[in-house]
């Protein structure tokens, strides 16, 4: 597993990346009762506004961690926002990416640098 | 940055976990552990204990001895009968501007031999101010610093209240009373901010979190933070001063013609003699041009405070914006409020809504959201 600084996390399931929010993103959040999701399909570029996700505070958006294709989305999360806050390690995933590269995802942070980093 | 203010209960809220935030030059809990959205529903199924000790708590004390003459003293910076407030009885009021404006809403009770005021704690020391410069020759003026605010909401309230201060289950809804406690002297009104039963609690400050401790020790009852705060009096179509009312926003525009009495409208024995009665007068008369109305959000999308709102899914100038939106936890969908010109504000109109740049369909609809508990 890898993780972004903006509190995502990656996980390599069949070539495919799998991305969602962090443990500690979901409780900084609050309540999640709004997710907006890509169109599978969708071509993205790294830190593109691909999710837009509401908790009862504010908004915010999931940003692509790196380029690639948008081959499938969870939606689940559309009826069931709660679902992030419920289990966003596991069911809550956001989407899954196709990239060229699978290298590319060493520049992010492991599990150890990412607990160092959210202090 | 100035330093941040605490209340009384400063010292409860970080014992039970909450999350402190700045609000009004005071650090208040946003949230407990269990969250907004829980702890919202959880006022609404039994009650909730809300710490409201950072609003301004005011006595305005006649110099004649006779509260009458604070209560015309008083009608000459609201647009509400003060005078035909009988005593034990609190009503909703606001300070006009020459405007017409808003400066603030409050709450006025009468005391017997005083008012009693609660104000926004944004607003208050203007509000103190205010009043000292108009009614300083007719009144004292006191900002009562040595008390606490609690608010107990919910349908479990009376019961859990009337176990510590008998009394408090034969009070009707805008009726006050001093009721005597283990904690002192409780200066309670049967009112709140949620849309449920209830009950607004001034507590000596060395006894605040005694009381507040002992309505927690009730199984029914639940700390609750800023946060459900909001989506309880949103839910219940209630204004948030700096938000969905403020100088630019009249009280007949915002909905608020009802806290209006007769007498002080066109007509009325003491009609107008408020600051801005020209135009609060003219526009109950002919009527507003825009209103604050309930708005039903067609996607699960929240439309949020600054929303543009527009007539048309394409084109045109925006037609009126959000003042307060969130998600609302009883409602089970996105709820908003704001202003739109009296001609789209019918309930049922269909308006669109600028979110991230996408016009989204919108419904105006009845206030409140969910309907008001009280026991009148």
């Amino acid at each position: 597993m890898k993780y972004t600084e903006e509190h995502e996390w990656l996980r390599v399931e069949d070539d495919l990346v799998v991305v969602g929010i962090t443990e500690h993103a979901a409780e900084q959040l609050g309540d999640i009762v709004f997710v907006d999701l890509p169109e599978e399909g969708t071509t993205v570029s790294k830190d593109d506004e691909v999710v837009v996700i509401e908790s009862v505070k504010a908004a915010s958006d999931i940003l692509a961690p790196l380029d690639g294709e948008i081959v499938e989305v969870n939606e689940a999360l559309t009826d069931n926002p709660g679902l992030v806050n419920d289990d966003p390690l596991g069911e809550a995933w956001f989407f899954k990416m196709k990239i060229e590269d699978l290298s590319a995802l060493d520049d992010y942070m492991d599990e150890g640098d990412y607990k160092k980093f959210i202090g | 940055m100035s330093e941040l203010k605490r209340t009384a209960l400063h010292d409860l809220h970080i014992e039970l976990g909450a999350r402190m935030v700045p609000f009004s030059g005071y650090e208040m809990p946003v949230q407990y552990a269990p969250g907004v959205l829980k702890e919202h529903l959880q006022c609404r199924a039994a009650a909730g204990l809300f710490d409201v000790g950072h609003m301004g708590q005011v006595i305005l004390r006649p110099r004649s001895g006779d509260v009458a003459d604070a209560a015309r003293a008083l009608e000459s910076l609201v647009p509400v009968d003060v005078l035909g407030l009988a005593p034990g009885r609190q009503r909703y009021a606001m300070f006009t501007d020459d405007a017409g404006g808003i400066l603030d809403d409050l709450m006025v009770a009468n005391r017997d031999d005083h008012l009693f005021l609660v104000v926004n704690a944004a607003c208050k020391a203007d509000d103190l101010a205010h009043l000292r410069a108009h009614l300083g020759d007719t009144c004292a003026v006191d900002e009562i610093t040595d008390r606490g605010l609690l608010a107990l909401q919910g349908p479990a309230a009376e019961a859990v209240l009337e176990g510590l201060a008998p009394g408090a289950a034969g009070l009707r809804f805008m009726d006050v009373a001093t009721l005597a406690s283990d904690f002192g002297p409780l200066w309670v009104s049967r009112s709140g901010y949620t849309g449920e039963d209830g009950f607004e609690i001034s507590v000596e400050a060395g006894q605040a979190e005694p009381l507040a401790r002992a309505l927690l020790a009730d199984g029914a009852v639940e700390p609750i933070g800023l946060g459900a705060r909001d989506s309880l009096r949103l839910e219940a179509g209630l204004c948030l001063y700096g938000q969905d009312i403020d100088r630019s926003t009249s009280p007949v525009e915002a909905g608020l013609s009802w806290a209006i009495q007769k007498v002080r409208r066109t007509g009325g024995a003491r009609a107008g003699g408020f600051p801005g009665a020209v135009r609060i007068l003219d526009e109950l008369d002919t009527g507003p041009g825009r209103l604050r109305v309930g708005l039903r959000p067609q996607t699960r999308a929240p439309m949020r405070e600054g929303t543009r709102l527009f007539a048309a899914e394409t084109g045109g100038d925006p037609v009126g914006a959000v003042t307060s939106g969130a998600f609302g936890p009883s409602v089970e969908a996105p709820i908003s409020m704001g202003y739109v010109p009296v001609d789209l504000a019918g309930e049922g109109r269909n308006l669109w809504g600028e979110v991230r740049g996408k016009r989204l369909p919108v419904r105006v609809a009845a206030l409140p959201f969910t309907a008001a508990k009280y026991k009148r």
